[in-house]
C-alpha cells in the first residue's frame, strides 16, 4: 500500500514540479523507467506467489535500472546504442508482458 | 537464486495453482501497511519510478533536438545539409534564368530572330512588302519585246539597288525564269501579255534614273518599238508572293550557333 502511494505521489510531484531531465540522463532514463517497471510487475506476481520479500525486491529493482542503464551507456559506446536499447525494451516489455499475464492468472483464474 | 521474486518463471499450470482468494488474500496482506525498513525503502523507489515515468512522459511530449542520439543528430544534419545544398543548386539555376530574362538577352535574341525572318522573308518573296519605288509599264503592241529584255530589265532595277520585284502578278525572286510565249512572256510559268508593270520597291530616284541611261532599258525597249513609262512612287505595295521551296538537295552547313547561357 505505502509503495503504491509512493508511486501516486511520485507521479503527482512530477506533474507538478515540471522536472528537465539533465542531458547526459536522457538516453538512460526510459530504459531505466522499463527496467523498473518490470521489476515492480515481478514484486507483485512474487507476492501472488507467496514469495514476495521486501530486500529482495529492492535490491532487483536498483539491479534493473543499473543493468538496463549499463546496457544502453555500453552500447552507446560501442555504437549501437539504438539498437541495443530497442533489444532491451523488448526483453523488458517480453518479461513484463510474461508478469502480468502469470498476475492475471493468480487473480482470476483465467 | 531459483526462488528470486520477480524474476523467476514459475510455471503457473504445473504448480499446486493457489486459489484466487489465496492470491487476494496475499496481495491485501502485503498491502497493509509496516514500517520496516525494506518497506519504506520500497515506498522511496516507487515515489522515484513515478517521479521518473511523469517527467519521462513530459519529456518526450516536448521532444526537441536535445534528447537525440548523437547518431540520428548526424544523419539529421546530414538531410538538412543535403537538401540545403539542392536547393541552392535550383535556387542558382532559376536565378541564373531570371537574370537571363530581366537582361533581355533572350527577348534581344528573339527580335532579331523575328527582324531575320522578316527581311529573309521580303528577299524569298513569302512576305508582302511596301515602301517607295517605281512603277514602269511597257506598252509593247508589236510584240517585240522578249524575254531577255526583261531579264535586262529586271538585272538593272536589282544593280539600282531593287529589294522587292514584282512583274504583273508574279513575284521575282532569284529563281524566277523568263521565257518567251508566243506573243507574250512567262515569268515563272505565269502567262503575261503586254502592256507588262514592272513594281520594284527599293531608291526611286535612282532606280528611274537607271532604266532612263544612254543605252539603258528605256533606250532598248523604244528602240523595240513599245512605250516605257516610269512612274516613281512613295508608297508602292507588293502583294504577289511566292511559296518557298524545300531545297532537294542543298542542305545548310551546321553553324555553331552561341550557346543560349
Amino acid at each position: 500500500m505505502i509503495p503504491a502511494l509512493g508511486l501516486l505521489a511520485g507521479i503527482l510531484a512530477g506533474l507538478l514540479l515540471h522536472p528537465t531531465v539533465p542531458l547526459w540522463l536522457q538516453p538512460y532514463l526510459p530504459i531505466a523507467v522499463i527496467a523498473a517497471l518490470d521489476a515492480v510487475f515481478g514484486a507483485v506476481r512474487a507476492v501472488m506467489d507467496g514469495i514476495f520479500n521486501d530486500k529482495v525486491f529492492v535490491v532487483s529493482f536498483l539491479s534493473n535500472v543499473v543493468v538496463a542503464a549499463l546496457i544502453v551507456f555500453l552500447g552507446d559506446q560501442l555504437g549501437v546504442g539504438a539498437q541495443l536499447s530497442t533489444g532491451v525494451v523488448v526483453v523488458l516489455g517480453l518479461r513484463i508482458f510474461s508478469n502480468v499475464a502469470s498476475i492475471r492468472r493468480h487473480l482470476f483464474r483465467a | 537464486m531459483s526462488e528470486q521474486p520477480g524474476r523467476h518463471e514459475a510455471p503457473a499450470v504445473t504448480e499446486p495453482p493457489p486459489t484466487a482468494d489465496t492470491a487476494w488474500r496475499r496481495l491485501a496482506a502485503v498491502a497493509r501497511p509496516k514500517a520496516t525498513r525494506a518497506n519504506a525503502f520500497a515506498a522511496l523507489l516507487a515515489l522515484v519510478l513515478g517521479f521518473a515515468i511523469a517527467t519521462q512522459v513530459r519529456q518526450t511530449q516536448e521532444q526537441g533536438l536535445e534528447s537525440l542520439r548523437q547518431s540520428d543528430l548526424v544523419g539529421i544534419l546530414d538531410n538538412v545539409t543535403q537538401s540545403q545544398a539542392r536547393l541552392d543548386t535550383e535556387a542558382r539555376a532559376l536565378q541564373t534564368t531570371r537574370d537571363q530574362l530581366v537582361n533581355g538577352s533572350s527577348a534581344a535574341a528573339l527580335s532579331a530572330a523575328r527582324e531575320r525572318l522578316d527581311s529573309l522573308g521580303v528577299l524569298a518573296g513569302t512576305l508582302p512588302a511596301h515602301g517607295p519605288g517605281i512603277t514602269m509599264t511597257i506598252d509593247d503592241p508589236g510584240h517585240k519585246v522578249t524575254a531577255p529584255v526583261l531579264l535586262d530589265a529586271l538585272e538593272e532595277l536589282r544593280d539600282a539597288g531593287a529589294e522587292a520585284v514584282q512583274i504583273g502578278p508574279a513575284r521575282v525572286v532569284a529563281s524566277t525564269s523568263f521565257t518567251d510565249a508566243g506573243d507574250g512572256i512567262e515569268v515563272d510559268g505565269t502567262r503575261l501579255t503586254p502592256p507588262y508593270t514592272l513594281t520594284a520597291i527599293g531608291d526611286a530616284p535612282t532606280m528611274a534614273a537607271a532604266m532612263d541611261i544612254p543605252g539603258g532599258i528605256s533606250e532598248t525597249v523604244r528602240g523595240l518599238g513599245a512605250t516605257p513609262r516610269v512612274t516613281q512612287s512613295q508608297a508602292l505595295r507588293i502583294d504577289a508572293l511566292q511559296t518557298l521551296r524545300e531545297p532537294r538537295y542543298a542542305r545548310p552547313v551546321p553553324t555553331p550557333t552561341p550557346s543560349s547561357s
